[in-house]
């Protein structure tokens, strides 16, 4: 059989490769997909402490967190939603071109949410640019012009702890795409086989479902 | 039948297998076989464990006299904070999951290894990353927080390494959720055929269930200690009650992973003893589902508890109150175990070998830590012995005399498949006494002082208090000898031990049906299930000898 | 390969949705609707998520172990955020003598 400790895969008739430690390839498909989303479980937990923390001292201190929110650009993080949700849509899509043998368009699709998730980073760049530039990341400088300074601070903390880890997880989906991309213009990926790209687009997916929440939670409050 | 050989004929020297299949540092430190993964990680928590006994050694010679004479209060301070990061996080929640565990599971479901080796070996990896973070923020001088980490003074106060200790516990917690992510899609997808749910052996069911919280809870910690280490840094007020933070917040997300985790490092020992006992009867485990749902009970109400942790924190009256209630129901299935194993005992055909002199040490033990457990879940009592020894002896007769004893035995049961080595039985058992021995003397007078009042985390004690400590200390040496035993004759048996069969126990098992040691890829033929756990014949009995 | 193959037109709908959704969001949080705000907030957030799942996570075609999965990580999210405002809630129910 294998040879000793090795994980040499090797083919079967599908032309797909399998992994020594399984009977298949839909033994092996089917457990890296339940793999996939037993690491976004954790996912979930992970961004939930985070929920958590927003939802007890937004309960303490309303206003606050109200001001606080007031003074971010809700022009900017409504364009960032518009343009996630762009970027899952061209995930699907490549996914799909995977599944039909479409190899061009996947390239291009996988490139097209790239850029999408750039964009997206690029805003949070300017965003957090201009909290620098007026005082709003908490620490030594920080400064609001205002009542209740130390709650209002307690809201940027948490956003800048939620959009940064929401925005290291685009950085990983990032890397993880361009590897996707690389694969692809090899021709790795196929009806016979479109795994990563299957699961990478799960993950990609469970990054867009957390900003579909920070969203709201962050930027509308104390819109009115 | 033919009588059981113990000892292997001599063909077995020739005899490829995992141990033997390649040589060099690379095909250990490259390897994706989960056998020896296990070995690697029985390597490092050994180390691990060194360390922990170490500060336990320092903290015991400490409390010998009542006045801080060896330590001035911040090293004791330090010492006892690194014996609880290192004892909890890098070797009571790793070492049987890890070592057993991997070695174990793919070959208890007739699997060729788990579902995923890379990520076995990268986990391990990030295990041995995490543990030089912590050895070095201990070289570098020491964390003095306690394991708990509380805040503020975790955030504001302390002097003392605490970011790069909760880094190194940031880490282990990713090798962790890799670890049970693994087992849960390997005992999902990758059981023989006919190997059911239910005709799978209790071990897996307790390994199965602690991967469940491993996967649910250890996020939380890792959120957690970001969070403390974020503030750390820069003081944006999440947990100082300065600028509005709340430090019982930072307590309810520490001990919404720390408590899980305690159910963490106890299902997997008793997941061991479920095989021990089954094996040492010569029976099924009576109330087989009761058991395996059990595990599954114990991984989900052990998430609604941790607040009794926090009876005296702040938080509300009534928030006590619903923690209390669900730790006294967290009690039962746990005391289902107990009870379904004592019932296997009856009209079993006891033996008394190694392993199950560690299981019946174990059911013992962990009923008394479970019973006093109940006395700190009433809110009334708790109030008295809060932050006193009593907790902690309480806490020590689970993970000590529960874990530990739990993952001894299971390193005897199973280290002639481990090694195709027998360990040498009568030595063995000396040491079993030994620790029974030992545990006991260090461990009980400290219920009682800590009735009696002596507060823990304190390196002075009222002068009345010092011949129960003197007891104590004097019962850590001895433990210490117990423990010292092992390690020497079990390396020792590697080398000359006598070499063991494929079933020297005649269990039952899949992992019993293939050579000691395994080839590397387990089994040469994918075993076929159709019978369920623990089938051994029927016990004949006395009285139907005689009656007919 | 099992997995179910969703066609592209099924994206555009769900994609146009999610924007509609989005906008809808942003033009209820300019109207004071007091507690409801947040009411309506998050039940769009929780429905676009949902779309999210079930069509380009393609949940509403896999198995139901996987549906479990993901039932059990909200469920224990729950839990944890329940279970904890349960003490800050009743912070002042039941008072404590001297406070």
């Amino acid at each position: 059989m294998a040879e000793a400790g090795h994980a040499a895969p090797l083919a079967d008739e599908k032309h797909g490769l399998v992994s020594h430690q399984f009977e298949d390839v839909e033994q092996q498909r089917s457990a890296a997909a339940l793999g996939m989303w037993a690491f976004l479980v954790t996912e979930v937990l992970f961004f939930g402490g985070l929920f958590l923390a927003y939802t007890v001292y937004r309960r303490l201190y309303p206003e606050a967190f109200a001001a606080g929110s007031h003074h971010l650009d809700v022009t900017l993080g409504s364009v960032n939603t518009l343009v996630l949700i762009g970027s899952s849509l061209t995930m699907a899509l490549s996914v799909h071109a995977a599944q039909t043998g479409d190899n061009k368009a996947l390239v291009r699709l996988l490139l097209a949410t790239m850029l999408l998730g750039a964009v997206f980073l690029g805003i949070k760049v300017v965003e957090y640019a201009e909290k620098f530039r007026d005082h709003l990341v908490p620490g030594v400088h920080f400064h609001w012009h205002g009542p209740d300074e130390g709650h209002v601070r307690l809201f940027y903390g948490l956003y800048f702890m939620m959009t940064g880890m929401h925005a290291v997880h685009m950085i990983i989906g990032e890397g993880l795409l361009g590897w996707l991309v690389i694969q692809g213009r090899r021709g790795r990926f196929g009806p016979h086989y479109n795994t990563p790209v299957d699961l990478i687009g799960l993950y990609w997916h469970f990054v867009d479902i957390v900003w579909i929440f920070l969203f709201p939670l962050l930027y509308l409050l104390g819109r009115h | 039948m033919a009588t059981q050989y113990a000892v292997q004929p001599p063909d077995e020297e020739r005899r490829v297998h995992y141990l033997n299949a390649d040589y060099g540092i690379r095909s250990w430190l490259l390897t994706v076989d989960h056998k020896r993964i296990a070995l690697l990680y029985l390597g490092t928590v050994t180390v691990m464990f060194a360390v922990g006994g170490l500060f336990a050694v320092l903290i015991r010679l400490e409390l010998l006299t009542p006045t801080g004479d060896l330590m001035d209060s911040d090293t004791y301070n330090k010492v006892f904070t690194m014996h609880g990061i290192v004892m909890v996080f890098f070797f009571l929640i790793p070492a049987i999951p890890a070592v057993l565990g991997n070695f174990l599971v793919p070959l208890m479901i007739g699997a060729r290894d788990l579902a995923f080796p890379r990520l076995n070996l990268f986990s391990w990896y990030l295990f041995v990353f995490a543990c030089l973070f912590g050895v070095g923020a201990i070289a570098s001088g020491g964390v003095d927080t306690g394991w708990t980490f509380y805040t503020p003074y975790s955030t504001s106060s302390s002097n003392t390494h605490v970011i790069t200790a909760t880094f190194a516990a940031f880490v282990v917690g990713f090798s962790s959720i890799l670890t049970g992510l693994n087992f849960i899609v390997t005992i999902h997808r990758m059981r023989a055929p006919g190997l059911t749910w239910f005709r799978m052996p209790l071990f897996l069911w307790a390994i199965y269930a602690t991967s469940l919280i491993i996967m649910l809870a250890t996020p939380v910690l890792a959120i957690t200690l970001l969070l403390l280490i974020v503030e750390r840094a820069f003081h944006f007020g999440i947990f100082d009650a300065q600028l509005g933070g709340d430090p019982v917040l930072f307590q309810h997300l520490f001990w919404f992973y720390s408590h899980p985790a305690v159910y963490i490092m106890i299902l997997p020992s008793m997941g061991v003893i479920s095989e021990l006992v089954a094996t040492f009867t010569r029976k099924p485990i009576f109330g087989y589902t009761f058991v395996a749902y059990s595990s599954i009970g114990i991984a989900v109400l052990g998430f609604l508890v941790w607040g009794h942790h926090m009876f005296v924190s702040g938080q509300s009256v009534y928030a006590g109150m619903v923690f209390s209630l669900l730790s006294y129901l967290v009690a039962i299935p746990s005391a289902i175990k107990v009870f379904n194993w004592t019932a296997t005992l009856y009209q079993g055909s006891v033996s008394f070998q190694t392993p199950m002199l560690y299981a019946f040490g174990f059911i013992g033990l962990f009923t008394i830590g479970g019973l006093t457990g109940l006395f700190l879940a009433a809110t009334g009592l708790d109030v008295h012995v809060h932050d006193t020894y009593f907790v902690v002896a309480h806490f020590h007769y689970i993970m000590v005399g529960g874990t530990i004893m739990g993952y001894l035995g299971g390193l005897h049961y199973w280290w002639p498949k481990i090694t195709g080595r027998l360990y040498p039985e009568g030595l063995a058992k000396i040491a079993a006494f030994i620790v029974f021995l030992g545990f006991n003397l260090t461990f009980f007078p400290q219920f009682v002082v800590g009735y009696l009042g002596m507060p823990r985390r304190y390196h002075m004690y009222p002068p009345e208090f010092q011949v129960l400590n003197v007891m104590s200390t004097a019962g850590a040496s001895i433990l210490g000898v117990g423990y010292l035993l092992p390690f020497v004759y079990l390396i020792w048996s590697m080398r000359y031990g006598r070499r063991a069969t494929a079933n020297p126990w005649g269990a039952t098992g899949l992992e019993w049906q293939t050579p000691s040691p395994p080839p590397t890829h387990n089994f040469d033929v994918t075993p076929v299930v159709t019978e369920p756990a623990y089938s051994y014949p029927p016990i004949q009995h006395v009285r139907e000898r005689v009656v007919g | 390969m099992a997995a179910h193959v969703t066609p592209p037109s099924t994206y555009y709908k769900i994609f146009a949705t999610l924007v509609a959704l989005t906008i809808v969001t942003v033009i209820v949080a300019f109207f004071d609707l007091g507690r409801l705000n947040t009411v309506v907030a998050l039940g769009i957030a929780v429905f676009k998520a949902s779309l999210v799942l079930l069509y380009f996570m393609h949940l509403r075609h896999s198995e139901r172990l996987t549906a479990l999965v993901i039932g059990a990580s909200f469920f224990w999210l729950a839990i944890l955020m329940v279970h904890t405002l349960m003490d800050y809630v009743s912070r002042q129910w039941i008072p404590v003598p001297g406070k």
